[in-house]
């Protein structure tokens, strides 16, 4: 028996939940899949003294696409159910695909979309993937509710713009624009584990050819989902050229993330890694774009 | 101190027990259930030695807290098979030498089990991929791969 000492309630509504979060505030915790909060509690870095177990409250889990595009993912929905949705796989194919990077298989069966991206660890892949594509997330609380944009509600290391008393209860995915291709690159020491670097390309095309629109954010490369817009802002008007690619991801990687030097590879070791599947990823986004698989 | 009555049904018998909040599923099933073989390595969800089936599906026990298996069924490696009259699964990894110390295989076990019911006909790659979570230390992984194989051919015989 690891964790301190807590007092535990698994309310049956989002109503009762919001309550309990209201009165203990700083002191608890919510509990979706515990995949994470569980970790940090058996090696007792953090204590927290009331948990506020989601599991038991009805209509969190839901993939449900919208008739512009769209879709929405609920806070408690598991990964594995993302992974083996169609929905999902036809709305948000990167979402999709990244599924499979996540953990392992029994991790997945209860880790939770909504409990991934309120822990915002800087090496997941959810936050980097809803920030490149755009997502908005949810929020509520018993004062009312607000949506914030994905470029908005991660702020720092393990910190978001949730507030004490709220909750996370969806994500909304938008539709990709004609002409999109999307891609995610990722080096690990063993599949599945955290990446020591990874990725993310979307990218528009115009009907010239010319890139209208990307957007590439890396994870596991700074503080929080490392966005880099001026890389993305260069390629915007330009033909996706090879010479165009090398110089977004070539910039990107020296002057857009902050990599950690630390025993599972070195800041340089972890730019080179940038650069490359910068590169990469922009090649095979762009490629998409076109129609080419 | 906060305890709750839960109910929990394990190997397909219910037990009732009191438990305290921060009591871990594992530590439930190994200190009030007396049900061993589910180990405990790492207790961060890394090593998979503690896996069971939580409904039907591979679960960390040491990620999850007791209170929540309320009206729940788990099985444990003690579910699968007695010592007279192994699981496939556990018969395979006998014949096919798929364990060496033993520390991982209870997890091995439960997650192959659910994995194979899914995937009754695996390629190496599938079985690498749903074994990709429990860390061995001793096979080198050769003969746990040899053993998900032959427990695929053994269960298909069954049917
Ligand atoms: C061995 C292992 C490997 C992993 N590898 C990866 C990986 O490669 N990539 C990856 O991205 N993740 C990985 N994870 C993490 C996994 O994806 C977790 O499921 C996820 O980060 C947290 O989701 P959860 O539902 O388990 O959240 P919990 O652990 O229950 O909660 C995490 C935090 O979020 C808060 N929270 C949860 N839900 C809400 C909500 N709805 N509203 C507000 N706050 C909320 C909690 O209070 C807590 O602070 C790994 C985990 C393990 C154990
Ligand atoms: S003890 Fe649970 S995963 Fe290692
Ligand atoms: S047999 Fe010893 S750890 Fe796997």
């Amino acid at each position: 028996m690891k964790p301190a000492p807590f007092e535990y309630y698994a309310p049956a509504t989002m109503d009762e939940a919001l309550a309990l979060l209201a009165e203990h505030g700083y002191e608890a915790k919510a509990l979706a899949g515990g995949q994470s909060l569980i970790p940090m509690m058996n090696f007792r870095l953090v204590q927290p003294s009331v948990l506020v177990d989601l599991n038991n409250i009805g209509g969190l889990a839901h993939i449900t696409p919208g008739a512009d595009g769209s879709l929405r993912i609920g806070a408690l929905t598991r990964h594995n159910q993302v992974e083996t949705s169609a929905v999902a796989e036809q709305y948000a194919p990167l979402i999709h695909f990244a599924m499979q990077k996540i953990a392992y298989p029994a991790v997945r069966t209860r880790g939770t979309f909504g409990g991934s991206l309120a822990h915002a660890d800087p090496s997941a892949e959810l936050p980097a993937l809803c920030t490149a594509l755009n997502g908005r997330f949810r929020l509520v609380s018993g004062r009312g509710e607000r949506w914030v944009s994905a470029d908005e509600f991660f702020i720092s290391l393990f910190t978001t713009a949730l507030e004490p008393d709220e909750l996370l209860a969806e994500a909304e995915i938008p539709a990709m624009p004609p002409r999109s291709g999307w891609s995610l690159m990722e080096t690990a020491r063993r599949p599945h584990d955290f990446a020591l670097m990874g990725v993310a390309a979307v990218v528009a095309l115009d009907e010239q050819g010319r890139c209208a629109d990307a957007r590439i954010v890396f994870l596991s490369a700074g503080e929080k989902p490392m966005s880099a817009q001026k890389a993305a802002e260069a390629l915007r008007g330009q033909s996706p050229s090879a010479e165009a690619i090398r110089a977004a991801a070539e910039s990107a990687a020296a002057n857009e993330i902050d990599p950690a030097d630390d025993i599972h590879g070195t800041a340089k070791f972890r730019r080179h890694l940038a650069n490359v599947l910068c590169r990469r990823a922009l090649e095979q986004a762009f490629q998409r774009a076109a129609g080419k698989k | 101190m906060q305890t709750f009555q839960r109910s929990v049904t394990v190997n397909g018998e219910r037990f009732e027990r009191t438990v305290e909040p921060r009591l871990l599923l594992s530590d439930f099933l190994r200190h009030e259930l007396g049900l061993t073989g589910t180990h405990v390595g790492c207790e961060h969800g890394i090593c998979g030695a503690c896996s069971v089936l939580f409904d039907g599906q591979p679960a960390r026990s040491c990620l999850m807290f007791a209170a929540q298996a309320h009206e729940h069924e788990i099985v444990t490696v003690e579910g699968l098979g007695t010592i007279e009259n192994l699981h496939p699964v556990q018969q395979a990894f006998r014949e096919a030498h798929g364990l060496q110390c033993g520390f991982c295989t209870p997890g091995i076990l439960t997650t192959v089990t659910a994995f194979l019911e899914r995937n009754p006909n695996p390629d190496e790659n599938e079985i690498r991929e749903a074994i990709s979570g429990n860390l061995c230390r001793c096979t080198g992984y050769q003969h746990i791969v040899d053993a998900v194989k032959l427990a695929a051919k053994k269960l298909q015989a069954q049917e």
